[in-house]
């Protein structure tokens, strides 16, 4: 019998059976970013423990920066505290540091890949849930809080109990307007939001592989949005292709020799999954959140459901309507947004940037709503304005910002007001995520948040792309 | 090393499924280096706008907190954990719940047991009908009493083994044998070098 991916990477990265019973896993590379580590540090300072792998190890800030002035200190204090606690850290304990005014600053998940220290077959750890996003290349990647920051830091390896596997596989083609984006929410829709519990998915078929690195981050990125806290696919000439010439890749001979090796962590053909899932790319269309969890879910077709027709989720749903101000039955196509937001570890990379702009190009963002884009990195940042695409969306009223997490979490001053209506390219809509105790959200693809932003309110992109 | 066997104390019930770790603990409270002062913010935003059960008298120093499906999905982010545990809260009862955020309890001794989602609303309705019951756990009996209710909680046993045997705990463990894992970072290519 043949072995998943998960499987070989697994064995490979095990240290030993604890006394406990869970395994001692060795990570690869380690993620290091100002929000949940500062404890951390402070307790390897406590017990007197260096960073143990302080060549696995590489940080940058992205959570709590401005987007629009870089000036230090920051006007807020905590978040100036925050970068200062983190800036002692990386140079009291010799970590590599993509700062605030280094090329390579961006979002943790993002620079990641564009550096190439992201690589198959990897066991990959952070500091927060969307770490799955490093799975698109073929590393079992997973967010961890801080006492497992703690761990990876002093030990380079965590205490982990084993995963199931679920393929689900996508087959077929898109229809034009149809994005990774539109893929992953619908699998968290009809898996359910906890119905990724103890799973590694792994992402398989046709459809994804054609799909690009920047398309396959997005779906891993929100695996966990389903209850996973791995997802990955199998690496191929793709995930070849994009490591070529990165900075921390192989590179010579030695690239052929990786490649050999990243292609042999591929899962078998004839490995066995705990489960199987199949999904037709042709059924799918521009998916919306109503609710309040990535799962609540509807095409742009679609009407809102009503808690009549929910079974046991009656009371969920009727929370979720009158969090959102919405009714039951409604059609989400025509709600009004004030502010459209391009950005996050979701989709925020250049490819992302390129089909919302597409859409943008020659028209204006409606006179009620507050558009922006954050771009991932300062990379992405950079190619985007050479590439003309910062002025498209400039042109049409939308602010261009400096990269970082911004409005998908709110920790910096990007946040909504009151109730605010949002559509976003990021991956939650819970309640007060976007920094408003109130303030809702709705889920989609980069492309339909511009078609959203011009409309000023919730429209089918498939309209604009033909 | 700290030995957590199970937990005692009177219970507070708090209904619904998929309850995230914005709505724990919303993200303008990580702008911070501690977790110190966190208790103060467990809930916040709901605790505004809603008549939350951390807001009512009846459950004023509760320790085992009672939960539906899913609690702490989302975010990695620990100061959910942290911040339930420093406001009181010594175990978690649940249908289920997130794997990020069961793990960080544990990394901090906060048991997260499971039962049936009909034993948990039986619990729920026992603790609203009188907060005054004590609420027992026996993580190696697997059981929970309250009053005349007996359920059976699960855990899984190696998690059950760390906490009774006080080795959540993990870096001293992690360290134990260091050279192993100097050994197994070898046997990578990536490590070693291609």
């Amino acid at each position: 019998m043949g072995k998943t991916l998960l499987q070989k990477v697994w064995d490979l990265h095990t240290v030993r059976q604890l006394p406990t019973g869970q395994t001692q896993l060795f990570i690869g590379l380690h993620l290091v970013h100002e929000v949940t580590t500062p404890q951390a540090f402070d307790e390897l300072r406590a017990r007197g423990w260096k960073v143990a792998r302080p060549d696995r190890t590489f940080a940058t800030t992205d959570h709590i920066i401005p987007t629009q002035s870089r000036q230090r200190p920051f006007l807020d204090v905590m978040a100036e505290d925050m970068l200062v606690s983190l800036e002692r850290n990386v140079r009291d304990f010799g970590i590599r540091f993509a700062g605030l005014d280094d090329d390579r600053q961006g979002i943790v998940h993002v620079i990641g890949p564009e550096l190439g220290l992201t690589q198959p077959g990897m066991t990959i750890a952070c500091g927060d849930s969307h770490t799955s996003t490093h799975g698109a290349f073929g590393a079992v990647a997973f967010g961890i809080g801080t006492s497992q920051v703690r761990d990876v830091l002093a030990s380079q390896c965590l205490a982990l109990e084993p995963m199931k596997v679920r393929r689900i596989r996508v087959s077929g083609n898109l229809a034009k307007g149809v994005y990774a984006k539109d893929v992953v929410l619908t699998i968290i829709q009809r898996l359910g939001v906890r119905g990724g519990t103890g799973y590694a998915y792994e992402y398989a078929g046709d459809a994804i592989e054609r799909m690009s690195m920047d398309e396959r981050m997005t779906i891993c990125n929100m695996s966990i949005e389903g209850g996973a806290r791995v997802g990955y696919v199998n690496p191929d000439e793709t995930t070849f292709e994009y490591m070529k010439g990165r900075p921390f890749a192989p590179s010579g001979d030695a690239f052929e020799r990786a490649k050999a090796w990243w292609l042999a962590m591929a899962s078998d053909r004839n490995a066995s999954f705990d489960d199987d899932v199949e999904i037709r790319a042709e059924e799918l269309t521009p998916v919306v959140t109503w609710g309040v969890n990535p799962g609540q879910s509807i095409g742009i077709d679609e009407r809102v459901p009503s808690p009549e027709s929910a079974g046991n989720e009656k009371q969920a749903v009727t929370d979720a309507l009158d969090y959102m101000g919405l009714r039951p039955g409604q059609p989400i196509a025509g709600m009004k947004v004030d502010v459209a937001f391009i950005g996050s570890c979701t989709n925020s990379r250049l490819s992302d940037l390129r089909e919302a702009a597409r859409i943008v190009r020659g028209h204006r963002v409606a006179p009620h709503v507050k558009a922006l884009v954050v771009p991932g990195s300062v990379s992405v940042s950079r190619a985007a304005e050479q590439e003309g695409i910062a002025e498209i969306f400039r042109a049409a009223g939308f602010e261009w910002r400096g990269a970082g997490c911004s409005m998908c979490l709110g920790m910096n001053p990007d946040k909504l007001e009151g109730n605010q209506v949002c559509a976003a390219s990021s991956n939650r809509n819970f309640k007060g995520r976007q920094g408003s105790p109130t303030g809702r959200t709705l889920l989609m693809s980069p492309a339909m948040v511009a078609a959203a932003a011009l409309a000023g309110e919730v429209t089918d992109v498939r309209r604009l792309v033909n | 090393m700290q030995r957590v066997t199970g937990a005692a104390g009177r219970g507070v019930p708090l209904r619904g499924d998929d309850i995230d770790t914005d709505r724990i603990m919303p993200a303008r409270f990580l702008r911070a280096i501690t977790f110190d002062g966190l208790e103060q913010h467990v809930f916040e935003d709901d605790r505004k706008t809603t008549k939350h059960p951390f807001d009512d008298s009846r459950y004023r120093g509760a320790s085992v907190l009672v939960v539906n499906s899913n609690f702490g999905c989302g975010s990695s982010r620990e100061h959910a954990p942290q911040g339930l545990q420093r406001w009181g809260i010594n175990a978690v009862v649940g249908e289920s719940f997130a794997e990020i955020f069961f793990g960080n309890s544990l990394m901090i001794g906060l048991p997260c047991v499971t039962a049936s989602p009909a034993d948990v609303r039986k619990l729920q309705d026992l603790i609203e009908r009188r907060p005054d019951t004590e609420v027992r756990i026996d993580l190696e009996k697997g059981a929970l009493d309250a009053d005349d209710l007996h359920v059976q909680v699960s855990i899984p046993p190696n998690v059950r083994d760390a906490l009774v045997t006080g080795a959540w705990d993990t870096t001293g463990l992690l360290l134990d044998r260091y050279e192993e894992v100097d050994a197994a970072s070898k046997r990578l290519p990536y490590v070693s070098g291609f």
